[in-house]
């Protein structure tokens, strides 16, 4: 595991905002930190980085206590928006975010390439667009090759077009290999860039698994004519309206016995919750 | 020795840096040499000071008093906001989430951070020193003096400037990191350094005890430090205490300013 946290809570006075937070990461994956605004992803990241001490609980990053050099030096981070010299212009800011992390300067320009801002990096931060603010926060999170990138609410304030790249860039990160912890609201977002997901609400953590695993069994859903008789040949199936609901069916075995039996089958098709259906179910979000 | 490093990379590209140090530069030379040349040269002096007097100021020898005389008021308000600046400032760009999520400790990034400002502060005593030396022996040409270079004494000079700077630096960081932000840390320390003190000295005339604490305050010990080390002539210099009990009382104030700062910075969490 590269991330690992027990019960790990932060309370302001008798708010929790994070609540006995238990999460894993693993070596390799894109995980995904899901949650409504103030659910309390940053705070429970902040914790992870050092950033704000835990009330209770722990937390181990790379097998190391969170914020310590050794845990920091492995962790690539873009917390809540970049934050850089606005009079500095990229390739500077990385410069000076260098010197810290004991990265050279060839590497300065490696990240500059991988984010595609070798072309901007010599304009002054203040002048970028927030796609390119966002990219140099990533390009500074890349910097030293670290083991886990952390990258909080990565599109947030993007245009699609920049929303589509950053997404490509998570992807392309990925596939070499990175592991990603990645926070968003966004949940098309998550459903389409990432391995694992944690659902987090009101601090706590209510959900932890694959987006297959969280959107449950497939339901099928079939049309059929008459649909009483259909429901009495179908063992386990409920109606909805003037449809059946099956679970886990084989549909060609079961469209096959409906009309051997004289059923009109007029429809069959898998009937998929969305991730944001399970979503809101989980978080009680409207 | 990174966090040195990138700190000293970006408040030497950083255009506040150069303002504040060129103001300051531009304010010693007119108040030390521009208004006294003038005031020699015809100009009615109304500090009641001799010919005498005003060449003494201006002579290369006593460059050193020229440097210090100008660093317990208005030059410490100048290094004050400076570095005042650069530590709140990060809060608001958001500087101090990279830094410390960069790799070193807190206490490595807030020592890049007080090194770098350290660095700075020798600099702007240094360019003092040089731009001072530069005028002195200028006006001693143009007037026909005789002159001589600055003694050995000069680096007593020197060192008050250092340790006096030190000390305003050292408030200006301390500001920074308690308020969080750089307006409300410029506003204290500008109130602090301009008018609060002055104002004490006020009722100190009056209130006996008021007026022994006013010499131990901030810049009542940068006052009297300059005193002791000939300093003479400018706002906020005080001959009231010796030159070692000014500097031991300086020498406290940078550990507390420093120590508070760096306290804080490591145990508070950033949010």
């Amino acid at each position: 595991m590269i991330v690992t946290t027990e019960k790990l809570t932060k309370r302001y006075g008798d708010r929790a905002v994070v609540d006995e937070v238990s999460l894993s990461v693993r070596r390799g994956e894109v995980y995904g930190f899901l949650g409504p605004n103030g659910a309390g992803k940053t705070t429970t990241i902040r914790m992870l980085l050092g950033l704000v001490k835990p009330t209770s609980g722990s937390a181990r990053v790379l097998g190391e206590k969170p914020g310590t050099q050794k845990a920091l030096l492995k962790v690539g981070s873009l917390i809540e928006g970049p934050g850089f010299y606005p009079y500095l212009s990229g390739r500077d800011n990385l410069r000076v975010h260098a010197a810290r992390r004991g990265a050279g300067r060839t590497h300065v320009e490696a990240v500059l390439e991988q984010v595609d801002l070798v072309g901007a990096a010599t304009e002054k931060f203040r002048r970028y667009s927030l796609g390119m603010k966002q990219r140099l926060g990533v390009a500074a999170a890349l910097l030293g090759r670290p083991e886990l990138l952390i990258l909080d609410e990565p599109t947030n304030g993007l245009d699609p077009a920049g929303m589509a790249d950053m997404r490509d860039l998570v992807r392309a990160l990925a596939a070499q290999g990175q592991t990603v912890l990645l926070s968003s609201h966004l949940l098309g977002e998550v459903e389409e860039i990432c391995d694992r997901v944690g659902v987090i609400s009101n601090g706590r953590l209510v959900a932890e698994s694959t987006v297959e695993q969280l959107r449950g069994d497939t339901v099928l859903l079939i049309r059929a004519d008459p649909i009483e008789k259909a429901h009495v040949l179908v063992e386990g199936s409920e109606v909805h309206g003037d449809v059946l609901h099956v679970r886990q069916a084989d549909a060609r075995a079961l469209v096959r016995a409906l009309v051997h039996a004289g059923v009109d089958v007029q429809e069959v098709r898998p009937l998929r919750r969305t991730l944001e259906e399970v979503f809101f179910e989980m978080t009680g979000a409207a | 020795m990174g966090s040195v490093k990138a700190e000293l990379l970006r408040l030497w590209k950083w255009p506040a840096t150069w303002v504040l140090i060129g103001v300051w530069l531009v304010m010693t030379l007119t108040f030390g040499y521009v208004f006294n040349y003038l005031a020699l040269n015809g100009g009615t002096n109304t500090r009641s000071m001799s010919q005498q007097q005003l060449i003494g100021a201006m002579q290369p020898e006593n460059v050193g008093a020229a440097v210090v005389r100008g660093l317990p008021m208005f030059g410490g308000a100048i290094v004050l906001v400076l570095a005042a600046l650069a530590v709140g400032s990060g809060y608001g760009w958001g500087t101090w989430k990279t830094t410390l999520t960069a790799g070193p400790r807190r206490v490595s990034a807030m020592a890049g951070t007080l090194g770098a400002l350290g660095i700075v502060v020798v600099l702007l005593v240094a360019l003092t020193f040089v731009v001072d030396l530069g005028a002195a022996v200028t006006v001693a040409s143009l007037e026909g003096w005789d002159w001589s270079l600055p003694g050995p004494g000069v680096f007593e000079a020197l060192g008050a400037s250092l340790l006096i700077a030190a000390m305003w630096a050292g408030f200006g960081v301390f500001l920074g990191v308690v308020t969080k932000g750089p307006a409300l840390a410029v506003g204290l320390g500008l109130m602090w350094a301009i008018v609060t003190e002055n104002l004490l000295r006020g009722v100190g005339s009056l209130l006996g005890p008021v007026e022994a604490l006013t010499e131990v305050l901030p810049g009542g010990s940068a006052g009297n430090l300059a005193g002791a080390v000939g300093g003479s002539g400018a706002p906020g210099v005080l001959t009231n205490l010796s030159g070692t009990t000014a500097a031991l009382v300086l020498a406290g104030y940078v550990v507390f300013f420093v120590g508070a700062a760096t306290l804080l910075k490591v145990r508070r969490d950033l949010v």
